[in-house]
């Protein structure tokens, strides 16, 4: 049982967008690095948009340490938008919502 | 000191023999001094005016009240010369009479003098290799006592216990180093009532072993006869006392209890009250009588209880609340109580919340002071009536997901909050997946089964694996900032998801299969 997961860059603003699209498991990790490097050199922060994203297990969440690990090392900073209730549970818990900025709606987070 | 002088002296009165038997055959004066012996008390003057004399003392103009100049004056011993080591006198030259009948010569003094400086320093080394030889001899002994002290406890105390349905029942023993007498027992009767006991035996090492022993098997005995609580402790008692030695008595808790209704009856024989844990808390379950084997004749009042399905019943020895933390503070009995009121969600269920509690309060590098004994029985709920669905999954990678969309539905009447729902999906896909990837090894012929139970007041979803024989490693816990710095790998989140989601995770295994129970409180417990 495979789900297609889509990592789409784009640019807004200076702000290097990627959207999660499907499922964000171990698999999706060829995916989500080379959209960060083709969505980083243009950009010096990086929001990921959960808001198309419907499943993330505990291997997706190692795949956003490892963005975050990377962008901190570059000195970009890391935000998300788009996260269910649910999920930014799972960020408060696991305090990767300490090191990225969470905002309510897209509007918000590319201003 | 006695030791050493008389020692010495022999030794020296021996040698002056020997050179007196070359010059004077008939060695009459010294063999008589070769006879006698001198005790020195080690509170006699001589030894304190030896200490600071400056040189070998003349026993004849010697002016002291003191019954060894004396006794030694009679011994025929006509010059003391002391031997100093390190400041301490360690020992006496203790000479008679010069054969040439004139006194000693400043010369011969001054010989002596610098023989015991030289003598001092090696006579020092002797005793010391000799003290050091009897303490290792000691030892030796204490740790064969040790190790019989041991043997005799673990012999008696149960290698499995009864699992009636519907129940766990758990047991910790933690000997001290010196070995308490601390006992436990659980019996399966022929009625299906389950007989307990739990003890403490006064005094340690072989002694209170052979005492542990005995009312364990008086206490089986006892058992099997139609008895209630106190009536067993009652007989025992008799049995024990007379036989018992002195200043010796055993505290016991011995009770029955039938896990099909949970009725509760036991006595206490002076032993630690038990905890019984409930929704609302924990409380104390009183019941009081002398220890056993003090006096004949005892009765023993037989307190009764009814437990309910989720309540646990604990049973504890002093060497729990009478441990000390580094500061001398101790673990105490309200400690305990609000340990067990708070509930357990750790793995190893209450008896593993007890004691990381206890490791917590006493810090590391803890020497145990008593033995350490617990004993749990808990009643999990009748768990075959309320199976409320039942799946088998195959092992391929993405099955979590459907899985925990199947859980979903099945748990769609038990009314979960939103939040919690969602909660105990993640959970269930977490499980899941460690099911597939390490249970079974990635084997898509190896299945996963899922059951959704209601037990009591709980939800479980219990995830089964063929991963028998072995538990889910326990692995640092993923800290984000390490990660970040790279000293932690980013991945690592999955039993801690599992833990942070559910009310409780509970694991078992045997030989073949291997169970992960998430467990939702429906008791209006806080939610995660």
């Amino acid at each position: 049982m495979t789900d297609r997961f889509i990592a789409a860059p784009r640019a807004e603003a200076g702000t290097g967008i990627i959207d999660l699209v499907g499922v964000l498991d171990g698999d999706s990790a060829a995916a989500l690095t080379e959209a960060y490097t083709v969505a980083a050199p243009e950009a010096d922060r990086i929001l990921l948009n959960f808001e198309p994203m419907t499943f993330m297990n505990s291997s997706g969440i190692a795949l956003v340490v490892e963005i975050l690990a990377r962008a901190r090392v570059e000195g970009r900073a890391v935000h998300a938008v788009g996260l269910s209730d649910h999920y930014r549970h799972i960020f408060e818990i696991t305090r990767l919502s300490d090191f990225m900025t969470i905002h309510g709606d897209m509007a918000s987070a590319v201003a | 000191m006695t030791t050493w002088t008389q020692t010495l002296r022999r030794r020296i009165t021996r040698r002056a023999a020997a050179d007196a038997a070359a010059t004077q055959p008939d060695g009459e004066q010294l063999r008589g001094a070769e006879a006698s012996t001198v005790e020195i008390p080690p509170n006699d003057p001589i030894l304190a005016f030896l200490q600071s004399a400056p040189g070998p003392v003349e026993l004849e103009t010697l002016e002291l009240d003191s019954p060894a100049v004396r006794d030694l004056r009679e011994a025929g011993v006509a010059l003391v010369v002391p031997l100093i080591s390190s400041g301490e006198l360690i020992g006496t030259l203790n000479l008679g009479p010069r054969l040439s009948e004139q006194g000693y010569s400043t010369d011969d003094r001054r010989l002596l003098d610098s023989l015991a400086a030289q003598a001092a320093p090696a006579l020092r080394v002797a005793q010391l290799v000799r003290e050091q030889e009897a303490e290792a001899r000691e030892r030796q002994k204490y740790e064969q006592e040790l190790a019989v002290a041991q043997l005799i406890q673990q012999h008696f105390l149960p290698t499995t216990l009864p699992q009636p349905p519907g129940w766990s029942i758990e047991a910790h023993y933690r000997p001290a180093r010196a070995v308490g007498g601390d006992f436990y027992d659980v019996v399966e009767r022929p009625d299906g009532r389950i007989a307990f006991a739990i003890g403490d035996v006064t005094d340690k090492g072989v002694p209170a072993a052979m005492v542990m022993a005995a009312t364990r098997s008086l206490l089986r005995s006892a058992g099997r006869e139609e008895l209630g609580p106190g009536g067993v402790l009652a007989q025992v008692n008799d049995l024990l006392h007379g036989d018992i030695p002195s200043r010796m008595f055993v505290t016991c808790l011995y009770g029955i209890l039938d896990p099909r209704s949970g009725e509760l009856r036991f006595a206490n024989a002076g032993h630690n009250l038990p905890f019984l844990q409930t929704d609302a808390g924990a409380d104390e379950l009183r019941a009081t009588g002398m220890p056993l084997g003090l006096m004949p004749g005892m009765s023993y009042a037989e307190v009764e209880h009814r437990l309910l399905p989720g309540q646990l019943l604990l049973l504890h020895s002093d060497g729990v609340t009478e441990a000390h933390a580094p500061d001398r503070a101790m673990f105490g009995t309200p400690r305990l109580h609000d340990v067990v009121a708070a509930g357990s969600d750790e793995r190893g269920g209450m008896l593993g919340k007890v004691l990381t509690e206890l490791e917590r309060f006493t810090g590391m590098g803890w020497e145990q002071e008593d033995d350490i004994t617990l004993l749990s029985l808990r009643w999990e709920g009748e768990a075959a009536a309320s199976t409320l669905a039942e799946r088998t999954f195959p092992s391929q990678r993405g099955i979590e997901r459907e899985a925990m969309a199947w859980v979903a539905e099945a748990v769609v009447a038990s009314d979960l909050e939103p939040a919690r729902a969602e909660n105990l999906k993640t959970a269930v896909a977490e499980a899941v997946m460690n099911a597939v990837e390490h249970g079974n090894g990635g084997d898509e012929t190896l299945p996963v089964e899922v059951r959704v139970e209601r037990r009591a007041a709980e939800l479980v979803v219990a995830i089964t694996d063929r991963g028998g024989g072995r538990m889910i490693p326990i692995t640092e816990t993923p800290d984000i900032d390490a990660k970040l710095r790279g000293d932690q790998t980013p991945r690592g989140w999955g039993l801690f998801l599992i833990q942070n989601l559910v009310d409780a995770v509970r694991e078992s295994s045997d030989d073949s299969r291997h169970t992960v129970e998430l467990v939702l409180r429906t008791d209006g417990g806080e939610p995660r």
